[in-house]
């Protein structure tokens, strides 16, 4: 249970960091200004979702015993090994290798254009709404408290990429086609979500009704509609990833793996 | 020759198209341009509010600045995320710039100088009893 706790937490934390870091990739090339700002807002409310369960995560496996610790240990950096100290926060999000990250595939992929940005944000958040609701309603004390406190951020995320998702896919002919193209993109990426992995504390295949009725009512609003394919890529949450994810480690890394330690 | 590949590199940001259009430039120079081409700044095209802010329950909504938007919905939030990151709201009003009729600052001179000189509109003429507080 531990060990699966432990595990749990951090998919939910790799799902947060991961996306919160290619949302950051828009700052400074936001399509205006006040959009520059809202989506640098809601990859700083992932990253603070992230920490919270980095530094939970971290505390577990502290105090884990030595047969627990070897449960999980193909999950725990190796370069930490090295350090010879408690096991931290900085160490889960910066210095384990691509496969050892549990995030959902459709957090990874390239932030496209504003569209598809926008899209896989409405599709992340609408999932993260009833993730959490589920989660606070657990008896996890811990992980309960802090979906507690994400919710509220979860909602206006869900409500800013909802307008968005509308006023592109009902706006002018160019930006509905990149609405639709966005939709071909990441429609195969939605079903992960729902796929329960074993360390999953949360039964998410129940989840998929809801987000499934609360998706089509804004893409039917959009005018748009999604493709009827039923097949679905996974992996993510199992330490398989799509290419993309090694690059973005590869730049979210280097610094904490050139400068060992390094604070600032 | 015109090839048609979508690659897609670290960061990329929607700009491929630009690149692709601009056929008389080698692609890796328009790659490098982070600006949007001339005559399509894309943000002049949104009408510009002004935001007012309650910064807390019982005072009155300030002026605190103005910003881009397409509607008034849009322009609340990005009000929200614009001026409320820290703490400073708990309500927000929107007015689309064009519909504030300012004072032409050319006429300060009769409107703002004749009341220089009559202090006697100023209440300090009155003994107040000193059970009344906060005046």
């Amino acid at each position: 249970m531990n060990t699966k706790l432990f595990l749990y937490t951090l998919h939910l934390a790799d799902n947060a960091l991961i996306l919160a870091q290619r949302n950051a990739e828009w700052t400074g090339h936001g399509p205006v200004l006040e959009q520059d700002i809202a989506i640098t807002n809601i990859s700083l409310d992932l990253l603070g979702q992230a920490r919270n369960f980095y530094q939970y995560a971290a505390s577990l496996y502290n105090g884990f015993s030595d047969e627990e610790k070897e449960v999980v240990d193909r999950y725990v950096p190796r370069l930490w090994k090295e350090y010879n100290r408690e096991l931290q926060e900085d160490d889960l999000a910066f210095l384990r290798d691509e496969h050892q990250y549990l995030n959902l595939l459709i957090t990874e992929l390239p932030k496209g254009d504003w569209a598809q940005s926008v899209l896989r944000q409405y599709f992340f958040s609408a999932f993260q709404v009833e993730l959490y609701q589920q989660v606070q309603q657990s008896e996890l004390v811990q992980l309960s408290a802090i979906a507690e406190k994400a919710i509220k951020e979860v909602q206006y995320h869900l409500r800013w990429s909802g307008e968005w998702v509308i006023r592109l896919g009902d706006g002018t002919e160019e930006s509905h086609s990149r609405m639709v193209n966005a939709l071909g993109e990441l429609w195969m990426y939605t079903g992960e979500m729902f796929e329960a992995a074993p360390y999953e504390l949360v039964d998410v295949a129940s989840l998929k009704e809801q987000w499934l009725a609360k998706v089509e009512k804004v893409l039917r609003e959009a005018s748009l509609e999604h493709s009827k394919q039923t097949w679905m890529q996974n992996g993510g949450k199992r330490g398989r990833h799509t290419e993309h994810l090694g690059y973005l480690l590869a730049e979210m890394q280097y610094l904490q793996r050139a400068y060992p330690n390094a604070t600032w | 020759m015109n090839l048609a590949i979508t690659k897609h590199y670290y960061g990329d940001y929607g700009d491929k198209e630009q690149a692709a259009n601009s056929n008389d430039s080698p692609k890796s120079e328009a790659r490098s341009v982070d600006l949007p081409p001339p005559g399509e700044s894309k943000g002049a095209e949104w009408p510009l509010w002004e935001v007012f802010i309650r910064s807390k329950q019982g005072l009155d909504h300030k002026h605190v600045g103005s910003l881009h938007a397409a509607d008034a919905q849009m322009a609340i939030e990005n009000a929200r995320d614009v001026y409320t990151r820290r703490q400073e709201g708990v309500s927000i009003w929107v007015v689309e710039s064009k519909h504030i009729h300012a004072s032409n600052p050319d006429e300060a001179e009769s409107f703002y100088e004749p009341a220089n000189d009559k202090v006697y509109r100023h209440p300090t003429f009155y003994d107040l009893p000193d059970e009344v507080k906060h005046m």
